[in-house]
């Protein structure tokens, strides 16, 4: 896999989580993806990037721009030191929510991408990548 | 090098008051000339002078603390400074230079007085110095804060423009939502909204997302608190402007749209608002035609 370029911005504050939002689609239309892959991934992203503000305390996303055999791809990793998660499998389900939501965030950008990973250590904090392919 | 318990910084000033005035104005003038910005000559002169003036009594006090009350004259100063440079669009560099340029012409002095005492002349040069470059963050720090209130009325300024209500036709009423729907934006929306809703005794209103670029579970769970409420206001509630895209990644996040109506664009949800308060569109053209 090639890194075509990364950028990291840091999410303390909602008009954060607008710009990560304005920088994921201008990555995602300059790397060519269709409108719909571009929506998948910037909503994907607004999830996450909302997730690491308010139950992650803010931490910060590194977005990079990716080629795998001749296909390009957008990678996000959204990471914060905050409480961490201690059930994953039970985050990650529709519903869930230990704030006052919908409970789909997580579960939600996992369905709108390609690729999610999540590694989470109570007290440590948390981890979430995700990648959308053109 | 600690600081001297007592410096000779106020009879320095007092002694040169008018010679340091002088020479710290040529210095500003030359300054602003080379940086290509207008000085008012009678507000610059003013402001030198109650410079001097505070400075003179803040170093008397001998604390070099410049947030202790005895610098608060001086501080409201700065303050009134850096605003009124900051409104006629100095940058930061130019408005702290206010305070900076002041340097010269002081050390000038300190220099010549101490000419033959060097332990003296580098303390008493500490001390300015230190004073002088924190008056000058401070001025920043004010030219920083004059521009953040101006980014907040702004803000604030938008917030309520960009929420109208407007009225489609008698008992219904639309919301074109442009831009990002954040918690603050949304609690304002849904106000102007419920309270449209109470003053004409609409029966429907349409909420427009056309303009609104991401709708992701926060969105969603804003519109859905904002149908519930205009329909226990008796009102209902369509929700238009829903693209291709929105709606796959809709499904996608797993959100239950289910039973609060939506329709493509808002043409087909004012259609749909005219049919259920009994209203007809005819085309009294083509009416004429036939009968003819």
């Amino acid at each position: 896999m090639m890194l075509l370029k990364s950028e990291s911005l840091p999410i303390v504050s909602e008009q954060d989580i607008v710009r990560a939002r304005q920088v994921a689609r201008q990555w995602a239309i300059d790397l060519n993806f269709k409108l719909i892959d571009q929506t998948k991934f910037v909503t994907a992203v607004s999830e996450l990037a909302r997730n690491t503000l308010i139950y992650g305390r803010g931490g910060f996303m590194l977005l990079e721009a990716v080629e795998k055999d001749l296909r390009k791809g957008l990678r996000a990793v959204f990471e914060d030191r905050g409480p961490g998660i201690p059930d994953i499998e039970e985050a990650l389900k529709d519903g869930f929510s230990t704030g006052n939501s919908l409970g789909l965030g997580l579960p939600g950008a996992k369905r709108l991408s390609n690729e999610f990973e999540i590694i989470s250590q109570p007290g440590e904090g948390t981890r979430v990548t995700i990648a959308r392919w053109t | 090098m600690n600081a001297p318990n007592h410096t000779g910084l106020p009879e320095i000033i007092k002694k040169h008051e008018t010679d340091l005035l002088a020479d710290w104005l040529k210095e500003q003038t030359a300054l602003a000339t080379r940086q290509q910005v207008s000085l008012k000559e009678g507000e610059l002169k003013s402001q030198c002078s109650e410079f001097l003036r505070l400075l003179r009594k803040g170093t008397q006090g001998n604390n070099p603390d410049i947030s202790t009350p005895e610098w608060a004259e001086m501080r409201e100063l700065l303050t009134s400074v850096s605003r009124s440079r900051a409104q006629q669009g100095f940058t930061p560099t130019q408005t702290a230079t206010f305070v900076f340029s002041f340097k010269k012409s002081l050390f000038i002095r300190l220099r010549k007085e101490f000419a033959n005492n060097a332990d003296a002349l580098a303390d008493e040069t500490w001390t300015a110095t230190n004073l002088l470059d924190e008056l000058g963050l401070f001025t920043t720090e004010m030219f920083q804060k004059t521009r953040e209130e101006v980014i907040l009325r702004q803000q604030q300024g938008l917030l309520e423009l960009s929420t109208p209500v407007v009225m489609l036709w008698e008992g219904i009423l639309a919301l074109p939502l442009i831009g990002i729907l954040d918690s603050a934006r949304t609690e304002l929306v849904m106000q102007s909204l419920l309270q449209k809703i109470v003053e004409t005794g609409a029966s429907v209103a349409i909420i427009d997302i056309t303009g609104v670029p991401t709708v992701d579970t926060l969105v969603a769970q804003h519109l859905l608190k904002t149908v519930t409420a205009a329909r226990l206001m008796g009102a209902d509630c369509f929700i238009s402007g829903i693209r291709p895209q929105i709606a796959q990644t809709i499904v996608h996040l797993g959100v239950n749209l289910g039973d609060i109506t939506t329709k493509a664009n808002l043409k087909d949800a004012l259609a749909l608002a005219m049919k259920q308060s009994g209203l007809t569109v005819v085309n009294t053209k083509k009416l004429k035609e036939m009968a003819a």
